[in-house]
């Protein structure tokens, strides 16, 4: 039979999806442990060899084989902009989008003492923003000279003042910087405009990233190692959400993704007010957007999670936990590969894991504020109204393996205590039970009917 | 056509009166000048971060609430501080509550390091020649 081969060299794992084409449904899958600092096919022959086993047999001709990969660190990034609130935070959204780990947000003008530290940050792509076109372009003029003298071997994608272009690609050019001028990220006050960008960093990543990582060698095998996985992942949150030619999609979206380091939230959402009279405010939002939290995560981040958090807030989950939290989120962190066992272990993970989804979701989403009048009250809001999404999807390993994702999940709705935060407030409760989504994502690049029909069907009520 | 010249404008502090605002960006764009509205409901920093990220010539700050004192307080330094030097400020509206002497209140704002403070009922045609003076392109 005709099959398909989904391939996500993770960090830790490079895991297999098998997809049959015939009756869109999952073949099969196989994780084993990602080798890339010896030889990426080592770990994929292993993990491909329990894929055939699991398939049994059947007789499978995988007609396509395509992969994403966050192996290697993932893609690190580092944003450049002007002001932080306006074209250094566009860039950095840019970025985030485009899969990448933000290493560092820099601003203004440059000086030697950043750029040292940028080097040392060792970042695979630096995206250089600043000023609005026609506006200011001092700035990223200055920053493109300095990067032209001491940074000659990280590609840089160039998204600023297009009044700027010209003196920078003399800059670059006779400094034999590798760079891509592609559209400003802000090219109006507070109008973003982030797909460009995103494109770009996507093809050096394509082009560039994938041999300096050393997985070169896996194209031999697969047709392509397509986008980082977090891009895999928003691709397909926008299938899923949108639809496609064929096949309606399921509506606005939030899904969350609790991991052992990082909690990641991205919404397909237009985020307007959803109430009449509010007054919108600040740097406009990316319709697909992603926020990445390092400092909320289960194991690696255990500490600076008890640390954005505080002994009470977690204990709010967890009233009659027999753990010290502080000694316990220390533990883990000591013991990265700890599984709970006990029951009061398992409810200490669970509670973790509602802090992360709470703590992320209100940096993820807009706020509204109050200001009063003898006619009432008025309301001005900056960011996201999430209110009537009407979906959030809970993946990653932490949320597929567990007891309760629902109650992990309802940790990020809206909440009459903290009613600043536009979360969203009804909506349908879904699991990644078989973690297909970033699988998805690449599916979606050339059969997105299929991609969406087998999303609906495997992405189930928590 | 463009005269080539960027003015931020926008109302400030918790002051939501919208309509004055809107008849401004008109009548700037009608004489030409690249208008960046930052609308209602502005903290400082928003002109300013504004300001910076567009390159521009001028400031117009609204008051109508009658608190445009408060709000105003510091805005000069806070721009001298963004690397803003000499950037031209100007503020209008309705600026502080019920009838108080005009030449003192103007003085107060021109203290404050406003080029100009216009009393209320000041037609923005007024104004708009006073900024072509001050750029010097008229
Ligand atoms: C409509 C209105 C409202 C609406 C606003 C709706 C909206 N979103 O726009 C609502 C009902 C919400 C409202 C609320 C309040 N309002 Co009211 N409102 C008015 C009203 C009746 C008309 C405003 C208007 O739109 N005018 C038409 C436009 C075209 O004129 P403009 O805004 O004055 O702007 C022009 C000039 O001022 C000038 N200008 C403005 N900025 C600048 C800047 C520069 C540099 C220059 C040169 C010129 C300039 O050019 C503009 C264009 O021609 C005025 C009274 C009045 N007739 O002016 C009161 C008035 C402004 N409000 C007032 C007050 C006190 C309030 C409230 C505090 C409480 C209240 N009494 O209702 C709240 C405040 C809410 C808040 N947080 O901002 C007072 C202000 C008193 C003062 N400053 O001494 C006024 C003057 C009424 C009064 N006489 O008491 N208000």
């Amino acid at each position: 039979m005709d099959a398909i081969l989904l391939i996500d060299f993770g960090s830790t794992y490079t895991k297999l999806t098998a997809i049959d084409i015939e009756n869109e449904e999952i073949l099969a899958t196989a994780k084993d442990l990602t080798t890339v600092n010896t030889d990426i096919m080592i770990g994929f022959n292993k993990a491909y060899e329990k894929l055939i086993q699991n398939i049994g047999n059947k007789e499978v001709n995988f007609v396509k084989k395509l992969a994403c990969s966050s192996a290697a660190g993932g893609l690190k990034m580092v944003a450049i902009g002007l002001v932080p609130e306006l074209t250094a935070e566009a860039a950095k959204r840019a970025a985030l989008g485009a899969g990448a780990r933000i290493l560092g947000v820099y601003s203004y003008e440059l000086n030697k003492h950043e750029i040292d530290e940028i080097i040392s940050k060792k970042p695979d792509i630096i995206l250089l923003a600043g000023g609005t076109n026609g506006g200011n372009k001092d700035c990223i003029i200055h920053n493109a000279k300095l990067i032209a003298e001491h940074i000659k071997d990280v590609p840089i994608v160039v998204a600023g003042n297009k009044n700027a272009n010209d003196e920078i690609e003399e800059i670059f050019n006779n400094a034999g910087v590798f760079y891509k001028i592609t559209e400003n990220v802000m090219p109006k006050l507070n109008t973003i405009n982030v797909e460009p960008a995103r494109e770009v960093i996507r093809s050096i990543f394509m082009q560039k990233i994938i041999e300096a990582k050393g997985m070169k060698k896996a194209e031999n095998f697969i047709n392509g190692i397509l986008m980082p996985t977090p891009a895999a992942v928003l691709k397909a949150a926008k299938v899923l959400a949108d639809g496609s030619d064929k096949e309606e999609g399921i509506g606005e979206l939030v899904i969350i993704d609790i991991g052992g380091a990082t909690t990641d939230v991205h919404s397909i959402a237009k985020g307007d007010p959803s109430k009449p009279g509010v007054t919108l405010r600040g740097l406009q939002e990316p319709y697909a957007k992603r926020t990445v939290e390092g400092d909320l995560g289960m194991r690696v981040s255990a500490i600076s999670l008890f640390e954005a958090s505080g002994t009470r807030r977690i204990k709010k989950y967890a009233p009659n936990t027999p753990f010290d939290v502080e000694e316990r989120c220390k533990f883990l962190q000591q013991n990265v590969n700890i599984i709970p066992q006990t029951d009061e272990e398992y409810e200490f993970d669970e509670a973790m894991g509602m802090v992360a989804t709470e703590i992320a979701m209100e940096r993820h989403v807009g706020t509204i504020e109050s200001v009063y009048t003898p006619m009432g009250i008025i309301y001005s809001q900056v960011g996201k109204d999430l209110l009537n999404v009407k979906n959030i999807i809970g993946t990653g390993g932490v949320l597929v393996h567990s007891r309760n994702p629902e109650k992990i999940l309802r940790a990020g709705l809206f909440n009459m205590e903290t009613p600043n935060y536009l979360k969203p407030t009804n909506p349908n409760i879904l699991v990644d039970k078989k973690y297909i989504l970033s699988a998805m994502g690449l599916l979606s690049e050339e059969y997105p009917d299929m991609a969406v029909r087998i999303m609906k069907k495997y992405i189930v009520k928590a | 056509m463009q005269n080539g010249k960027t003015v931020v404008i926008g109302v400030i502090g918790a002051d939501c009166h919208a309509v004055g605002n809107k008849i401004i960006e008109h009548a700037l764009k009608e004489n030409g000048f690249n208008v960046v509205n930052i609308g209602v409901l502005s903290p400082q920093e928003d002109f300013i971060n504004a300001a910076i990220e567009t390159n521009a010539d001028a400031i117009l700050v609204s008051s109508l609430y009658g608190h445009g004192e408060i709000d105003c307080r510091g805005f000069r330094e806070k721009c001298d501080e963004a690397g803003l030097k000499g950037i031209i400020l100007y503020v209008g509206g309705n600026l502080v509550v019920g009838k108080q002497d005009w030449k003192e209140v103007e003085k107060r704002f021109l203290d404050m390091g406003f080029n100009r403070a216009y009393p209320p009922g000041t037609d923005i045609n007024i104004s708009i020649k006073d900024l072509k003076k001050d750029l010097g392109i008229e």
